[in-house]
């Protein structure tokens, strides 16, 4: 007997079962447990399977949410997980970093009245379960003896290389690192995506036939056109990143203990600096670290430091805590793992020892003056309001820049003035048969978006494989 | 996995390797350098590209054993292989007809100089080589410059080999003379060297060209890992260099920065020689167990 709408409004958000903060602030392991089938049940049940599920329309890769929640509640994890595959190659990365709150779980319409149906948890419980239980297969289109190219291996490219594959295209990924998976293994920390997760999502990828080959740079190694014209692919995507860091150019910023958050990351996560003494890539620790910035590189970074025995690890934000770019979680997880959070504080200069290491950092509070152009509230300094935290290392998270390795090898690309690839609404770029997608295009964003990104080029790039134009 | 086809000793420390690596080689252009891990687990650093030959497919890489990662690289052998190499990265040397140019390559930075040598020489520069190192033995490459440069100089700290003392001793002696002015002076080597090389040649307006060697991790721009300061603007040495105009190069900031992780480098150090410590015991120990 099914329940009644009124019946599944009265059942509470179910919690995600979480590390305690006081025992991860000293590891790397995964902060969030995963629900325990009884859970997930329950939360399931809350969905109403409304008739506009407008859930669907806040996704960006389209997963038809209800139909994977009511198999959920039904107890069917197979169909659960195979209507996850239909729509998103990367479920249990995007279940895990997803920002759900500002998407699907945003439009829920459970969410009018009480806390929106926990999608995100949901997906990450299919994904988890099938990882673990279900012997992938992925229908796989008959060969159309098309070769594509796919330029960085982070979740723009690899989204768009298993769409490709499915259907039925011979894909090559490119990856300037040594490791495939892009941010999601030099950038987001083991706490909130362990990497095995990333490695299974890469070898399901090559189960399904997709090659990825490591350590070459594409406007470097090869070209673009090297890889049309000597290399023999018929269509390239390029999903490169938004690499280079942004400094704020304050004075100190080349003392010892100064690093962007890309470095610091790359340092911890990819070359494993968290190991200490056990690695050979190297990571400044200090006692005090100060971590500027207010999006999720912002709080993946502080919260590393804090794992690296950071204290206090103290982040600074010139703005409110209402306007970070960061997901509510990483916040909250943040403040429970003994974060100091300096809000409407802006550092103005990185002050040194007398052997070039950093001792201090000197903030400036700041007030809320009239909105800007992103509609927020315009930073205003407070006069005479300076004053000093005292660190050993401080981070800076304050954005990136597109990386022109690839775009200055290839000059025919069109760029804007900030340098990123502009492309049509097929995701194609002003080359023929150049597709691009993700922070290339878009500068920061996020996971899902550059995924959605990868899937609507996928379908550009088969159009445009099949008729010799990118129709949708 | 990029397979070693030749590994020899240059000097004491230094050693050669010529690594298959095809995609690198037929891109490689003078100044190029490559990212390189010698074992899976191990740091990426910078190395400079000494040779290429782009029908063979190879690239050549000189390594000074001066750390944990590099005294594990010179261990390597013909028929071993480096699982990551990529490049090639960087800005090309910028090869004109400048006239006259003096290369001065001070101990592994020979291996630099090298490559742009040919370059010069093909472009139609006289092209004049100085080559440093502490004692004979450790000047290097010096047939295979002779082979290309008009003049090759190589000097000694100790007065071992050749010129007795700097390179700057050297090059100031061939700024000097009046019959063959230097137009141009490139170099590579240890920072104070560069630092020493830029003070020549800075009141006598000679352009410089330096090749520095910052703390890099992906080589990409990515990290920023590597910024250094030209001209008083903070740049990028993987992607807006390596190679500079010497006499806008903070080097304070550079040798200072190079500093940055000594400690770890001395506590990984001290870990792979009681490992190796540690080896021998237990093979002497295992010795004895099989005499008895």
């Amino acid at each position: 007997m099914p329940l009644k709408a009124s019946e599944r409004m009265k059942i509470q958000r179910q919690a995600m079962p979480e590390s305690p903060p006081d025992e991860r602030n000293k590891h790397f392991r995964e902060v969030n447990l995963g629900l325990p089938p009884e859970i997930a049940s329950m939360e399931a049940k809350r969905c109403l399977a409304c008739k506009n599920h407008e859930c669907v329309a806040g996704c960006p890769v389209g997963i038809d949410i209800p139909g994977f929640i009511g198999a959920v509640e039904q107890g069917d994890l197979e169909r659960a997980a195979n209507i996850l595959y239909a729509a998103n190659v990367l479920p249990g990365i995007t279940g895990r970093v997803c920002p759900q709150e500002t998407q699907c779980e945003e439009l829920c319409l459970v969410g009018k009245k009480g806390k929106p149906v926990a999608i995100g948890y949901l997906e990450r419980y299919v994904a988890d379960w099938a990882r673990a239980n279900l012997k992938r297969t992925i229908e796989i289109a008959p060969s159309t003896g098309k070769k594509v190219a796919v330029v960085g291996s982070g979740p723009a490219g690899l989204t768009c290389a298993g769409e490709l594959a499915k259907m039925g295209h011979d894909v090559t990924v490119f990856e300037a690192l040594h490791r495939p998976g892009g941010v999601l293994v030099y950038g987001i920390p083991e706490f909130r995506l362990p990497k095995v997760i990333v490695d299974q999502e890469v070898k399901t990828l090559q189960d399904m036939g997709v090659k990825i080959e490591c350590n070459v740079v594409i406007g470097a190694t090869m070209t673009v056109s090297d890889l049309m014209q000597q290399e023999g692919f018929h269509a390239v995507f390029v999903g490169n990143g938004a690499g280079l860091p942004v400094f704020q150019n304050i004075p100190g910023e080349n003392l010892k203990g100064v690093y962007s958050a890309n470095e610091y990351l790359t340092r911890v996560n990819l070359m494993s600096a968290y190991m200490g003494l056990q690695a050979d890539t190297p990571v400044l620790r200090g006692q005090g670290v100060v971590v500027v910035g207010g999006g999720n590189t912002a709080m993946d970074a502080v919260r590393t430091a804090r794992r690296l025995g950071a204290d206090p690890a103290c982040l600074v934000y010139r703005r409110s805590e209402k306007e970070m770019p960061a997901r509510v979680e990483e916040v909250h997880h943040a403040k429970e793992e003994g974060v100091r959070f300096e809000m409407l504080t802006n550092p103005v200069a990185v002050l040194g020892d007398e052997a070039g290491w950093v001792r201090a950092v000197r903030c400036q509070r700041m007030g809320l003056g009239e909105p800007d152009a992103s509609g927020r509230r315009r930073p205003v300094p407070i006069e005479g309001s300076e004053f000093e935290v005292e660190c050993q290392v401080f981070i800076e998270a304050v954005g990136t820049k597109s990386n022109p390795l690839l775009t200055q090898a290839t000059p025919d690309l069109k760029l804007n003035k900030w340098g990123n690839i502009i492309i049509d609404d097929k995701g194609m770029t002003s080359i023929p048969g150049v597709f691009a997608g993700g922070d290339i295009v878009r500068g920061g964003a996020t996971v899902i978006l550059a995924m959605g990104d990868g899937k609507k080029a996928a379908v550009g790039i088969h159009n445009y494989l099949s008729t010799g134009v990118p129709t949708a | 996995m990029f397979p070693i086809l030749k590994s020899q000793w240059l000097a004491p420390k230094v050693r050669q390797l010529v690594v298959e690596a095809p995609r690198v080689a037929t891109r490689h252009r003078p100044g190029h350098f490559v990212i390189v891990r010698a074992y899976s687990g191990g740091e990426r650093i910078p190395l400079t590209i000494a040779d290429s030959d782009s029908k063979l497919g190879t690239i050549t890489l000189v390594i000074q054993a001066i750390g944990a990662t590099t005294e594990r690289m010179c261990l390597l052998k013909q028929g071993d292989s480096l699982p990551d190499v990529v490049g090639p990265l960087g800005k090309a040397t910028e090869i004109e007809n400048f006239g006259h140019v003096v290369l001065v390559g001070g101990g592994v930075g020979t291996a630099v100089i090298y490559p742009q040598a040919s370059a010069l020489k093909a472009k139609g520069n006289r092209v004049t080589a100085v080559m440093g190192g502490r004692s004979k033995e450790f000047v290097i490459l010096e047939k295979e410059l002779a082979a290309i440069c008009d003049a090759v100089y190589p000097c000694t700290d100790d007065g071992s080999y050749g010129y007795n003392g700097f390179v700057t001793g050297k090059l100031g002696e061939l700024i000097a003379d009046a019959a063959l002015p230097v137009n141009a002076v490139i170099t590579a080597g240890p920072v104070p060297m560069m630092k020493a090389v830029a003070n020549v040649t800075r009141d006598k307006g000679i352009l410089t060209i330096a090749s520095l060697n910052p703390i890099m991790v992906d080589g990409t721009g990515m990290c920023g890992g590597c910024r250094v300061t030209v001209g008083g603007k903070n740049l990028f040495a993987c992607v807006d260099g390596p190679e500079f105009n010497a006499h806008d190069v903070d080097f304070a900031s550079l040798t200072d920065r190079l500093t940055a992780y000594r400690d770890h480098e001395r506590s990984i150090w001290a870990r792979l020689q009681s490992d190796e410590a540690h080896k021998c015991k237990l093979q002497e120990a295992m010795a004895e167990a099989q005499a008895k």
